[in-house]
């Protein structure tokens, strides 16, 4: 007769287990999960890219997507302070948010920015002297996107290929004046300093050039016309974005790519700030250290909605073991033709900004006027 | 007894009194208020200024968007009139009352999904790869662009307003009186001139708010200049979209949206004129 006393080896292995796995089961049974505002780009708050850090910090993110930086601003001015924990802006918006107030200090201590490539460590507008406001967490190139079936990747080595006449009636544009404005600056010869830092001479001339390429245009698209119009073959060649869009649609089979062309590209940046009066700082910390882990830079180069490009020396080697095609296709291995820290090396990359020398105004009110002639 | 009489008449009004006052009228004064505010840092901040107006006026693009949507909803209006009107004469006069009833039905189920997925099916219909383009492939014919052009958005405003156009056609032509049709054929009147004649004046009034409905309807759509036509040019709908997003200027956005109030207003009375005036003699 078995004792009922004496435990089997396999109820010991049993209850070990229930005994060890208590803690989590108390605090996910016991606690609701801490909600985080999120204000980000589509997409930064879908499961392939925070369900793990949820899980592992018992927290649920709430996200508040937004499209474009003005947007961004104009959401922010609008909620009272404290109704967003996380900001996730365009790069060249962190200053607006500094000077207006909406954004925390943060610790330059909490983030290893050794890890960081040295283009990075010092991004223009994240810090003020010794200050940190903003953390870089991804990027991505815009250059020519082009159908493959249309145009060959010679041709699309020139911006000129937007006004060739086989590409009549099917250049389209990313309705955002800020990504085509650039391109056709650095079209005109405007890379030193800035395509975005032009005199008054060349932002004439700037308009000139981008006028004279609208009888090419098909239309100006938001987000998902820009895929769809690509997709069905409608335009052929884009103005105004990257591989954040032929990146997708690659993957689901469909003829498109996009290159940096020979007059240079433009850098989409994409960065975590704390948000004004928060009081979930630390988690807010942990989170943006998570992101910039290798593990989180792995899912942003893939996320789902439209991938990225690490800034970390540990995230390119977490994606080359991880993935090494989407390494391969990205050029996040040292010293390959499409690496993009040989591109800015090269001087062939320029950030995205604001109007150095005009106002924000005139470049809105130029793009309403190119869209209507 | 009167007072009680009009206490009672005063009650029945008073939700629609309400209702308009509370979703139109305070909207609507709020919006011109609105339009004389100033955005400082992306923040609206009250204010006394002409300075929306003048920049929106003296801004060719907006004379250019102005002129698009007016002729576009114009057009629109007596396309979708004339293509609808033979379909509604044969329900109102042709078919059985089954067969109308079956036919208003059918006429109400595009409403029952949304606008918006109706046109991005038409996006896959007009696209070059799309359905027609292959029909056309197999003659020979094409590719032809039809998607992100005038025509694109003319299709979209037809999906948006010609079930609604033909219900109130047929509603109106089904009410006109037979004797009237009977007296004009018993007078020697042809086809042509009994329906020119005699049922498209009696059924003016039905005629002409299909044609508004249809005007008012085009001229605010956003979805079909944006979707179909590829914002290309804008229309006044996509110029709100465009001041709102670029510096969040929402008063100049004011500006535009009483500039279409104001149009509608005016179109609509004129159209109510016409529908409801008497003929000359």
């Amino acid at each position: 007769m078995k004792s009922l006393i004496k435990p089997t080896r396999r109820a010991v292995l049993a209850g070990t287990a229930a005994v060890l796995t208590t803690p989590y089961l108390n605090r996910a049974w016991a606690a609701d999960p801490v909600e985080i505002n999120m204000l980000a780009w589509y997409g930064h708050g879908e499961p392939d890219m925070v369900e793990e850090f949820e899980a592992m910090h018992n927290v649920k993110f709430n996200s508040k997507y937004y499209a474009g930086g003005d947007n961004m601003l104009a959401l922010i001015a609008q909620s009272p302070p404290g109704t967003y924990d996380v900001i996730l802006s365009d790069g060249e918006f962190v200053q607006q948010l500094n000077a207006a107030g909406y954004i925390e200090e943060m610790d330059a201590d909490d983030y290893d920015f050794d890890d960081f490539f040295p283009e990075f460590q010092n991004f223009p507008g994240h810090w003020k002297g010794d200050e940190l406001w903003s953390v870089m967490v991804r990027y991505g190139l815009l250059g020519v996107s082009f159908n493959t079936d249309v145009v060959s990747h010679k041709e699309a080595m020139s911006y000129g290929v937007l006004w060739d006449e086989k590409l009549k009636g099917k250049v389209g544009h990313f309705d955002w004046h800020l990504p085509s404005l650039g391109q056709i600056s650095l079209y005109n010869g405007n890379d030193d300093p800035s395509p975005f830092d032009i005199d008054e001479a060349a932002w004439e001339k700037l308009q000139e050039t981008t006028m004279s390429l609208r009888p090419q245009v098909g239309g100006f698209f938001d987000y998902g016309g820009t895929f769809s119009n690509l997709k069905n073959g409608d335009m052929h060649a884009m103005c105004g974005i990257g591989d954040w869009i032929t990146g997708v649609l690659r993957k689901d089979g469909a003829p498109v790519d996009s290159v940096i062309p020979e007059e240079g590209g433009i850098q989409w940046t994409e960065s975590y700030s704390i948000g004004k009066g928060t009081d979930k700082g630390e988690i807010i910390r942990d989170f943006i250290q998570y992101m910039l882990s290798p593990k989180g830079q792995v899912r942003s180069i893939q996320m789902a909605a439209y991938p990225g490009l690490s800034p970390t020396k540990s995230g390119w080697i977490a994606i080359q073991q991880e993935n090494h095609a989407e390494a391969v296709r990205s050029g996040l291995i040292g010293g390959v033709d499409n690496s993009p820290i040989k591109m800015i090396q090269e001087g062939r990359i320029h950030f995205r900004d604001i109007p150095q020398q005009q106002d924000l105004e005139d470049w809105n009110d130029f793009w309403s006027e190119y869209k209507n002639a | 007894m009167s007072g009680n009489s009009s206490l009672y008449k005063y009650t029945w009004r008073l939700p629609l009194l309400i209702w308009q006052a509370a979703f139109f009228v305070v909207p609507l004064i709020f919006l011109v208020v609105m339009s004389f505010w100033l955005v400082k840092n992306y923040r609206m901040q009250p204010d006394f200024v002409l300075k929306n107006w003048d920049k929106m006026f003296s801004r060719g693009y907006f004379w250019d968007a102005y002129w698009l949507t007016l002729g576009r909803a114009a057009l629109a209006s007596v396309i979708v009139s004339l293509i609808a009107f033979p379909a509604s004469f044969a329900l109102a006069f042709k078919v059985s009352d089954t067969t109308r009833r079956w036919a208003i039905f059918f006429l109400i189920i595009p409403f029952f999904t949304s606008y918006l997925v109706r046109v991005y099916a038409w996006q896959v219909i007009l696209a070059e790869q799309g359905v027609i383009n292959a029909l056309f492939g197999t003659m020979g014919i094409g590719p032809v662009t039809m998607l992100n052009s005038g025509f694109g958005a003319m299709i979209g405003y037809l999906t948006l307003t010609l079930p609604l156009v033909v219900i109130l056609q047929t509603f109106s032509l089904a009410a006109v009186d037979r004797n009237l049709i009977e007296a004009a054929w018993n007078l020697g009147c042809g086809r042509a001139r009994t329906i020119l004649s005699v049922i498209v004046p009696s059924a003016k009034i039905g005629l002409i708010l299909g044609a508004v409905f249809c005007f008012i309807l085009s001229f605010g759509d956003f979805v079909a200049p944006y979707y179909l036509g590829g914002s290309k040019p804008p229309t006044l709908s996509i110029l709100i979209i465009d001041t709102t997003k670029s510096g969040q200027q929402w008063p100049r956005a004011a500006v535009v949206a009483i500039c279409m109030i104001a149009t509608l207003f005016t179109v609509a009375f004129a159209a109510i004129a016409l529908a409801y005036g008497k003929p000359r003699k």
